[in-house]
């Protein structure tokens, strides 16, 4: 038995830095053992814990489309201790990383049908994931729409990324900020995600919505979502409970009878509707 | 495989702890402190109780100690080198006189940490101990374990099981094949099967309530906010009962010692707020009540569902270790009983 053990981190050397919004920053990880990188495989949706040797670990998704192979990205908000020590850290210094972990947005269940995606502030990176996994498979999907809302403009993450959906005429983009978040020159529209989607009112018909975002905002989408015809199954989201382990043991994300890191992060919103709600 | 009976003297007893300890093998054993009994290293058989009804902690700790180093890391201008733990030097190790009930809870924490993904210390250390239980010839009024599928002379679990015959005598049940092997390297000190009866030496906990009508009855009370809330009025969080726990198995992982220092396992409970607390502040669990149900619902419904195990063995800890004395036996009669 020579298996890796679960607990012990892959050494990832920060390849790039880019500022999204306040506080919030994405790193992009290259293995520093060419071996483990090569051995590595992920598919979107899946997550890893990501650690600062000294200060401990944090769980995130992986930011970036498994398309995009040599590195992984993640995106975080500067909160705690372990976000504050990785946001500290420079280009080429060192960061743990365990996984991938979890399980998928089935994208390929997915191929034929319109997708509409729906996030809500610092959710968009479980999001982008998926978004650049099917823009790089687009001929698979009919029509991709994008609803992104954030408190205030500067909150907005990804920005060279909106811009570029934007300019695609394969992707519809709606970017919306709450009101009084708001520059002079804002184009967008203006009001909280779910109000905006009730206004845009997208199609159902033959759609998959995918849904990330802060817990407020994923109950009141839900119910416009149901309003506007689509069935519990056809409605992803991915679930952020705290998490320490990764893999099923610790306890922490333990909701009903499932664990999230393990039947999740990903459930359909009629999974959902089985499980207690303490996510 | 089919259990072996054979006997052992207590003066046999005495030297095959000697022998283990000669053999380099640590020793955990139940040992008289002040006014409580607990686990610790022995030398002889004078060091270990019999008397007692149950230790204060359980035996988990052999397999999952209270904070346990995952790994070393050095860090150097921004470079980091991690050094694994040496499985090798971990100690081979008898855990001598835990009862019936603590050996069967071996079974939950293998459940929990080998599921699907190994763990691999806490495999190491399993493979490294030998489990050889005393029957219990008393119970209190905190003991169940006849409820949830044990009893107080029950061989699951166990690699040898002894049970005190009198006169110095004990029966030798040789359960497993460790068992069988640690027999097979002390054989001269074992006597032949003995004639007699067992059942009569052990205690008689009443089977108080159904685990299985436990769990049936829970899936429907999940939603019952009252019922919750009355069975942890009293429950201050503090999370005596998981620590005493021999199958509590939730941890919290933590750096320590700087940049150059280690990663560390440490036991955690889901009676504790913060067990979920996320950084934005908000809680899946904010209410004790809750949490309480939480340990309830992953012992009694989760983990036999998922891992095919109960979470509870019977022991009592929690209850008797509880500093605002709720009996977790009430608590689960009244479940078994309630009819949501």
């Amino acid at each position: 038995m020579n298996a890796r053990d679960v607990f012990k981190p892959f050494l990832m050397r920060i390849e790039q830095i880019t500022e999204e919004a306040p506080d919030v920053r994405t790193l992009r990880l290259v293995f520093q053992n060419e071996d483990e990188g090569r051995g590595f495989i992920f598919r979107t949706g899946q997550f890893g814990e990501y650690s600062v040797f000294g200060e401990g670990e944090c769980t995130f998704c992986i930011a970036s489309s498994p398309t995009r192979q040599g590195y992984i990205e993640c995106t975080f908000r500067k909160a705690g201790r372990v976000t504050s020590a990785l946001a500290a850290l420079e280009t080429n210094e060192t960061v743990g990383f365990r996984g991938p972990y979890g399980n998928v947005f089935p994208i390929d269940q997915w191929q034929g049908r319109n997708l509409l995606f729906i996030a809500g502030g610092i959710a968009l990176p479980p999001m982008r994931s998926v978004i650049w996994n099917v823009l790089d498979l687009r001929d698979r999907y009919r029509d991709v729409t994008i609803v992104y809302g954030a408190r205030t403009v500067a909150d907005l993450v990804y920005k060279r990324e909106l811009q570029e959906w934007a300019g695609r005429d394969d992707v519809k983009l709606v970017t919306t900020v709450d009101p009084g978040g708001e520059t002079p020159d804002w184009q967008g529209e203006i009001g909280f995600v779910p109000a905006v989607l009730d206004k845009l009112a997208p199609a159902s018909h033959d759609t998959v919505a995918v849904v990330c975002g802060p817990p407020v905002m994923i109950k009141f989408t839900f119910p416009v979502l149901a309003r506007l015809g689509f069935a519990p199954g056809d409605i992803y989201t991915t679930l952020e409970n705290r998490m320490k382990c990764g893999v099923g043991k610790c306890g922490r994300c333990n909701t009903g009878k499932h664990f999230v890191c393990k039947d999740g992060p990903v459930f359909t919103f009629a999974q959902l509707q089985e499980m207690p709600q303490e996510y | 495989m089919e259990t072996e009976k054979r006997s052992i003297q207590r003066e046999a007893l005495a030297k095959l702890i000697e022998q283990w300890c000669r053999e380099g093998k640590r020793v955990l054993a139940p040992r008289k402190s002040g006014d409580k009994v607990d686990f610790d290293r022995v030398t002889s058989l004078s060091e270990v109780s019999f008397d007692h009804v149950q230790t204060v902690q359980s035996p988990k700790s052999a397999v999952f100690p209270r904070v346990e180093e995952l790994f070393s890391f050095r860090s150097a201008d921004g470079q980091v080198e991690v050094r694994d733990r040496e499985l090798d030097i971990l100690p081979e190790t008898v855990v001598f006189g835990l009862r019936p009930c603590d050996a069967a809870a071996f079974a939950a924490l293998e459940a929990i940490f080998n599921w699907d993904a190994p763990d691999r210390l806490f495999t190491a250390r399993r493979a490294r101990t030998t489990l050889v239980a005393v029957a219990c010839s008393r119970a209190d009024e905190y003991c169940f374990c006849t409820s949830v599928g044990g009893g107080p002379g029950a061989v699951a679990g166990s690699d040898i099981l002894l049970t005190d015959l009198g006169q110095g005598e004990f029966l030798a049940e040789i359960a497993s094949a460790k068992g069988r092997e640690m027999l097979q390297a002390a054989d001269s000190l074992f006597g032949p099967a003995l004639d007699a009866d067992k059942e009569s030496r052990l205690a008689k906990p009443a089977a108080v309530f159904a685990a299985d009508a436990v769990a049936a009855v829970l899936a429907g009370l999940f939603a019952d906010t009252a019922f919750w809330e009355e069975q942890s009025r009293r429950c201050v969080g503090c999370g005596a009962c998981a620590y005493v726990c021999p199958t509590c198995a939730c941890f919290d992982i933590q750096d320590e010692g700087g940049a150059s220092g280690k990663r560390l396992r440490c036991w955690d409970s889901c009676g504790f707020g913060l067990f979920t607390l996320h950084t934005s502040g908000h809680n899946p669990r904010p209410l004790q009540s809750q949490r309480w149900r939480q340990r309830l619902m992953h012992k009694f419904s989760y983990m036999p569902e998922r891992q095919g195990v109960l979470g509870c063995v019977g022991c009592g800890r929690c209850s008797r270790g509880c500093p605002v004395d709720m009996n977790i036996l009430e608590h689960l009669r009244a479940i078994a009983e309630a009819r949501p």
